[in-house]
């Protein structure tokens, strides 16, 4: 098995940041607010490898920094200081010494992400097939027909009806408009996708047929992924490994099953005990 | 002799309960050895740790003392305790099975789908994976109209089946059985018995916890009898 992607000590501060930052910090101190300078820890020291193929789960409550996490490897933010290497068959990449250009080509061709709220993923205003040609052509692909039957072969695969290829996502409801944003990240076939609370505040029964989706698209496309969430049940379903998180640190990480069945730190031994 | 493909020496687990500052203890000082196509039973009375052994070896639970020395396919020796937890997924992905007395399956997965999942998992097509998974089903005896249902919904029994096909689906060199037969009727039984058989014939090396006796006099090559683990305070001295 190949390493895909190698993290370490990610770290991203909110606000100027002092001296002091860190010690006041963390779960001991039970906050990621820094009471000298006001900034926000938000992660510190994250470090973690995933390999080809892996779902690695990132797991904790709201505030505990999962979400920043999968934000800096994605470009979205900068992160204050750390390493992430990408293994691209036998390329690597310092992921954060790319200049802009460099890192914009690896988010349109090689990672791909769905966000909790569709806003971000999709274009609002233009359809739900063009929110994928966007894609394919930020990726190179330039031939309109060969563009249009992409687009529908990717709709069809997440269960997105065809007859509504050309209507905007702002009029699907929230489950479909997860399966177009999945569609648009998958159009590049990445190796690479980030997850951010992908079935969160969707009903149950969409909750199952996204969750199904993803493992499917695991098993076929042999992607590996980083799910982000605060559902034990997605991260006993979709994940082998799992890290804990809480305020911006990183207190436990392990295989799933035995985080769930054989808690090691006080604070997961607590989050596991009131899911149960 | 059957070359053992696992040594277990010295296997102790507890649990630390930070928020109640408790020691539980649940395996102390176990040792054994398994080997290939033959099939070893824990015995001894509840709460002795048997479930507890077959997780550890398993990795669901951290052991906390002791060696799982494990012998893979290529002849490689290495102690699962210290085992990367990569090392692990792929061992559980190629080799070493493990039927619990739970099913954790995806909602709405069709019944076949969730037997063929390891096979699925190994590359193998979806046709052959789901032919496969049908063979055990019928030979289970599971009625052919669950099949596409997801087993949310089944009874004891019907799970259990389910568990089951899944853990001999993929064949795997070492299966661990936690009461693969305490819920089913004893027709069926026969016939789980008959697989359980027919797999260590093939050469399938297996620790198991059977409920009834007689299925552990029937099947077993060797039987472990496990003591419950001494009580906390004893078990604190032998720590400090």
């Amino acid at each position: 098995m190949n390493k895909i992607l190698e993290v370490r000590g990610l770290s991203k501060i909110y606000g100027p940041g002092c001296p002091q930052c860190l010690e006041s910090t963390g779960p001991e101190a039970d906050t990621n607010l820094c009471p000298h300078c006001g900034s926000v820890v938000a992660i510190h020291d994250v470090s973690f490898d995933l390999f080809e193929g892996e779902i690695l789960g990132v797991m904790g409550e709201s505030g505990s920094g999962k979400s920043t996490v999968v934000k800096t490897l994605y470009f979205d933010q900068a992160p204050s200081s750390g390493e992430a290497i990408f293994f691209d068959n036998d390329r690597q990449y310092d992921l954060f010494s790319l200049n802009a250009a460099q890192q914009r080509w690896l988010r349109n061709h090689r990672f791909g992400m769905v966000y909790q709220n569709p806003n971000l993923g999709l274009n609002f205003n233009i359809s739900a097939g063009g929110n994928i040609a966007e894609r394919l052509l930020m990726s190179d692909l330039m031939d309109y027909g060969a563009i249009r039957e992409r687009a529908k072969a990717l709709l069809a695969r997440t269960e997105v009806l065809l007859s509504r290829v050309d209507d905007l996502p702002k009029h699907f409801s929230g489950g479909m408009q997860q399966r177009v944003q999945i569609a648009k990240a998958l159009a590049t076939q990445p190796p690479l996708l980030f997850l951010d609370e992908v079935t969160t505040g969707l009903d149950l029964s969409v909750q199952a047929r996204i969750l199904d989706l993803i493992l499917e698209i695991q098993q076929e496309l042999k992607t590996a992924m980083v799910v982000v969430t605060h559902d034990l049940g997605v991260i006993r379903l979709l994940t082998g490994r799992a890290i804990v998180m809480k305020y911006g640190r990183v207190i436990e990480t392990g295989l799933t099953d035995q985080i769930l069945e054989d808690p090691q730190h006080a604070y997961t031994q607590r989050l596991v005990a009131s899911a149960l | 002799m059957n070359p053992p493909i696992l040594q277990v020496e010295g296997y102790g687990k507890h649990f630390q309960l930070h928020e109640q500052n408790k020691l539980i203890p649940s395996s102390h000082n176990v040792s054994f050895t398994v080997r290939a196509g033959e099939l070893t039973a824990l015995i001894g009375p509840t709460g002795a740790g048997k479930s507890s052994v077959l997780k550890g070896i398993y990795r669901t639970y951290l052991p906390s003392a002791g060696r799982i020395l494990y012998r893979d396919a290529m002849g490689h020796e290495l102690d699962l305790v210290l085992a990367s937890e990569h090392q692990i997924l792929e061992l559980r992905r190629r080799e070493i099975g493990f039927v619990t007395q739970f099913l954790h399956c995806l909602p709405r997965q069709a019944t076949l789908d969730v037997v063929a999942q390891p096979l699925f998992a190994l590359g193998v097509s979806r046709d052959v994976a789901r032919q496969r998974a049908a063979e055990l089903l019928s030979a289970m005896k599971l009625p052919e109209r669950l099949w596409s249902v997801s087993p949310a919904t089944f009874s004891g029994g019907e799970r259990q089946r389910v568990n089951l096909a899944r853990g001999f689906i993929a064949k795997p060199r070492l299966l661990l059985l936690d009461e693969p037969t305490a819920s089913l009727d004893p027709a069926t039984a026969e016939r789980v018995i008959g697989l359980i058989e027919g797999l260590k014939a093939e050469g399938t090396a297996m620790l198991a916890i059977f409920h009834h006796p007689e299925t552990t006099r029937r099947l077993a090559d060797q039987v472990v009898e496990l003591a419950p683990p001494p009580a906390v305070e004893e078990l604190l001295e032998e720590i400090a």
